[in-house]
């Protein structure tokens, strides 16, 4: 293992970070709810009465902060590799996936591991390793 | 104020994935690229948001209900299932093969670029297929 100093940026991805903590605690302390993003989204698809307003609200504050970013600086540039094929593929298992162990990054990876949940440790555990070996397998054996 | 606290918590969540670098797949990739040139940085998003994080759930703890009145809704299954597994490992599979998770998906959307939105109208294909199968395996289950 080499490390990618070329594009290593610890200082503006704790920053960042902390700033995901923050939206979680906020959620957490004024909602009372888990800021999961997979369980926001996949709640909604429910149509729950009573419950449609703060998920929208949520998701669209989401997808309203490249906007919001940008009236201060110009959004960083991103690179994805991934054909439509693969996006595709990649999409419906993240559904399929985050709805069916209850969590995705940020509801198991951010907020299970604050909690210090045991459940969200080993779903953590089990993304991690599922994400490490599947680029290992896309860029070195295959690629 | 709840859609206000709401909107404001999902704003700041996506300007943080911005801040971070997390919206761009290259970047994820680059940390779940263990064997190739890795880039650490996702490891300290994840230790900037848990160390907020852990300060946050504990002061929450010691409540029962929230700053705006309501009763915390916090999980409560602790047991670890096949379903707990399988799901974290299927979303992994996903996540390694795009670079992109949920939260960043959603945060790109506005950007006019094609490819998140590919990747997000699937995933919540995926995630309708889901409660689709939840449901008839419930009423399997019910007619046996």
């Amino acid at each position: 293992m080499t490390i990618d100093l070329a594009n290593f940026t610890p200082w503006a991805s704790l920053a960042g970070g902390a700033l995901i903590g923050l939206a979680a605690a906020i959620f957490l302390l004024f909602n009372g709810r888990i800021a999961g993003i997979s369980g926001i989204l996949g709640g909604l698809l429910k149509w729950p009465k009573g419950d449609i307003a703060w998920r929208s609200a949520f998701l669209l504050g989401l997808i309203g902060a490249p906007a919001a970013y940008g009236l201060f600086a110009p959004l960083p540039a991103v690179q994805v590799e991934a054909g439509t094929v693969t996006l595709l593929a990649a999409g419906l298992l993240v559904g399929i996936g985050t709805r069916y162990g209850s969590g995705c990054t940020s509801g198991h990876g951010v907020c299970g591991l604050s909690r210090r949940s045991s459940r969200s440790l080993v779903a953590t555990a089990a993304f991690m390793t599922a994400g490490f070996v599947t680029v290992f397998i896309v860029r070195h054996l295959i690629g | 104020m709840h859609i206000i606290m709401a909107l404001l918590a999902g704003l700041i969540f996506g300007i943080g994935l911005i801040v971070s670098g997390m919206t761009d797949p290259s970047k994820v990739i680059g940390f779940l690229d263990l064997a190739g040139s890795w880039d650490p940085s996702l490891g300290f998003v994840m230790g900037g948001a848990i160390l907020v994080g852990l300060i946050a759930f504990r002061f929450a703890a010691r409540r029962d209900r929230s700053l705006l009145g309501d009763a915390m809704r916090l999980p409560t299954a602790t047991h670890i299932d096949r379903r707990l597994v399988l799901g974290g490992l299927t979303f992994g599979v996903g996540w390694g093969l795009a670079g992109y998770c949920p939260g960043p998906a959603l945060a790109s959307l506005a950007s006019g670029a094609s490819k998140p939105l590919i990747f997000a109208a699937a995933m919540v294909v995926g995630m309708v297929i889901f409660e689709l199968l939840e449901r008839l395996l419930a009423r399997g289950k019910q007619a046996v």
